[in-house]
């Protein structure tokens, strides 16, 4: 049967049958990392043009409907006008700093990227402690959006990027939060334990209100990790123009920009992952025939359903509700969520140990 | 007591947030609701709103006469001078001089489409067109004069 695992193998022993192991490694890494960036201009592509038509459809417009049928290659013309633009750097900008900041927003996208399982046997990096790596190296990128707001030596870029701070600091924490929650129930940080524990049934439904809870918290969470509207406080294109990538253009600026975009896969493919079984097709209990009817649908599109699904749902906050104030958002935050999700915590906990889930 | 508000706090927002998402996932779900007109593709099917306001025009019916008394409410009420009303005298059939439009003169790039003139004119010698395709290579040609030729006084209209 012809699936991405199979692929992956045949491949892998067809290099060790022709090279040296440590050529194998090599060559390997480099396949990865060509996948890696392919899947990230890939993903900027559609989900900017899937951004641009969920908002027109929701707000009763037509949407990019003019470059290629029905406006599909608007976005490949957008990415051909940015890198033709003039990449410019101000004259009072920390140069070092200004240019390397995209950079480092970029890279830590990527190493995101390691854990996620995106079908069966299809996992860059399988690293026993994968939760804690993501919600780990999560938090870096807000080292890239500090570097290029203090960097642009522009008063708006740096009110951005410390919103941006503050709203990192604290969103992580309720995030953090409820992946421990997932994390009691399954007792792994192994990405692919807890995607197995999910053979008979979703996290979600599993878990009772409890993992609702936490679903729920978790989206909203991300939503503001990835500074997305109604938590885009750092760009709030009404008070502060561009907020921290106000001063960049051409490329670097398309960096910032794609870097937004695989942030909210990578969090929706993760939410998917933790709550909704990963790449595991749906499966009810013991009702054997429809578990073997939701077999048939390969992993990777199960994977990729969800994710889009996870996605559809943050698009659509974003067009629906109107931003928060600084205020606002601190006190959503440490006033309502934070003390909601211990709360929830401690019930999940107690629901684990007393083994009340299905 | 304070959690009573708390917790009814968080359904409130929890149900007017939802409450919210209905609405543009309703609009999502329904591409009959789209109001975009394909403007230069549509030009012969074009439907304009009825409340649409293009340009003032000036009604002729047609023995080429209008209602304008050359009262100038419509310039004293357009509040950017788009408007300059000339009159002249008439004679009446009495021998009476009577006051009456010469020109009506509408300048169409000073104007923003407000309505205050139509709503001010007491005889409701104007209206708004729902011509919008108003572009020209002169900024002269806005200047229009609104009477037609020839045109005079209907009848019976004070």
């Amino acid at each position: 049967m012809l699936s991405i695992e199979n692929i992956t193998h045949s491949i892998d022993a067809w290099l060790n049958s022709m090279f040296h192991p440590t050529v194998v490694l090599l060559v390997e890494s480099l396949i990865v990392g060509i996948c890696a960036i392919s899947l990230f201009a890939v993903l900027g592509l559609v989900l900017v043009l899937m951004e641009r038509k969920v908002s027109a459809y929701m707000q009763i417009r037509l949407g990019p409907n003019r470059v290629g049928p029905g406006g599909t290659l608007q976005t490949v013309a957008d990415t051909l006008k940015l890198a033709m633009k003039e990449g410019l750097t101000p004259d009072g900008a920390d140069k070092f700093l200004f240019n390397l900041a995209p950079f480092v927003v970029i890279i830590v996208a990527m190493l995101i990227l390691a854990p996620v399982a995106f079908a069966k046997g299809t996992q860059i990096w399988d690293l026993n402690i994968g939760v804690l790596y993501i919600s780990a190296v999560s938090s870096l990128s807000v080292i890239g959006i500090l570097m290029a707001g203090w960097a642009s030596n522009n008063k708006y870029s740096l009110l951005g990027a410390m919103r941006s701070g503050a709203q990192i600091v604290s969103y992580e924490l309720s995030a953090g939060i409820s992946v421990i929650s997932i994390v009691v129930l399954t007792g792994s940080l192994r990405i692919q334990d807890i995607i197995a524990s999910q053979q008979d049934g979703w996290w979600l439904f599993k878990g009772h209100i409890p993992a609702l809870l936490s679903f729920v918290i978790f989206i909203i969470a991300v939503t503001a990790e990835t500074n997305r509207a109604p938590f885009d406080l750092a760009e709030a294109e009404s008070e502060l123009t561009a907020g921290f990538h106000t001063e960049y253009s051409g490329m670097k600026f398309a960096l910032f920009f794609l870097a937004e975009y695989v942030n909210i896969f990578i969090v929706c493919a993760i939410a998917a992952t933790l709550y909704l079984g990963g790449w595991m097709p749906l499966h009810i209990g013991h009702w054997t025939g429809f578990n073997q009817v939701m077999d048939y649908i390969p992993s990777s599109l199960w994977f990729m359903g969800k994710t889009f699904f996870l996605i559809f749902v943050i698009m659509w906050f974003r067009w629906t509700f109107p931003r928060l104030r600084i205020d606002q958002l601190l006190n959503l935050e440490w006033k309502y969520l934070l003390p909601i999700s211990m709360v929830n915590l401690l019930l999940m906990t107690l629901i684990a140990i007393e083994g009340w889930h299905f | 007591m304070f959690l009573k508000k708390y917790i009814s706090d968080v359904f409130g927002a929890v149900r007017s947030l939802l409450k919210g998402m209905r609405l543009t996932g309703y609009y999502f779900t329904h591409r009959k609701e789209i109001i975009t007109q394909q403007y230069p593709d549509n030009k012969e099917e074009m439907k304009l709103p009825e409340r649409f306001r293009g340009e003032v025009v000036m009604l002729h019916d047609e023995k080429n006469e209008h209602a304008c008394t050359g009262c100038t409410a419509c310039e004293l009420a357009c509040p950017n001078g788009t408007i300059k009303i000339i009159t002249k005298f008439d004679m009446t059939p009495e021998g009476k001089k009577k006051k009456a439009l010469d020109t009506f003169i509408y300048h169409l790039e000073l104007c923003t489409m407000c309505n205050l003139c139509i709503e001010a004119c007491p005889t409701d010698a104007i209206k708004m067109a729902q011509n919008f395709e108003h572009s020209v290579y002169d900024r002269s040609e806005l200047t229009k004069k609104l009477n037609k030729p020839g045109s005079k006084i209907r009848e019976g209209v004070e």
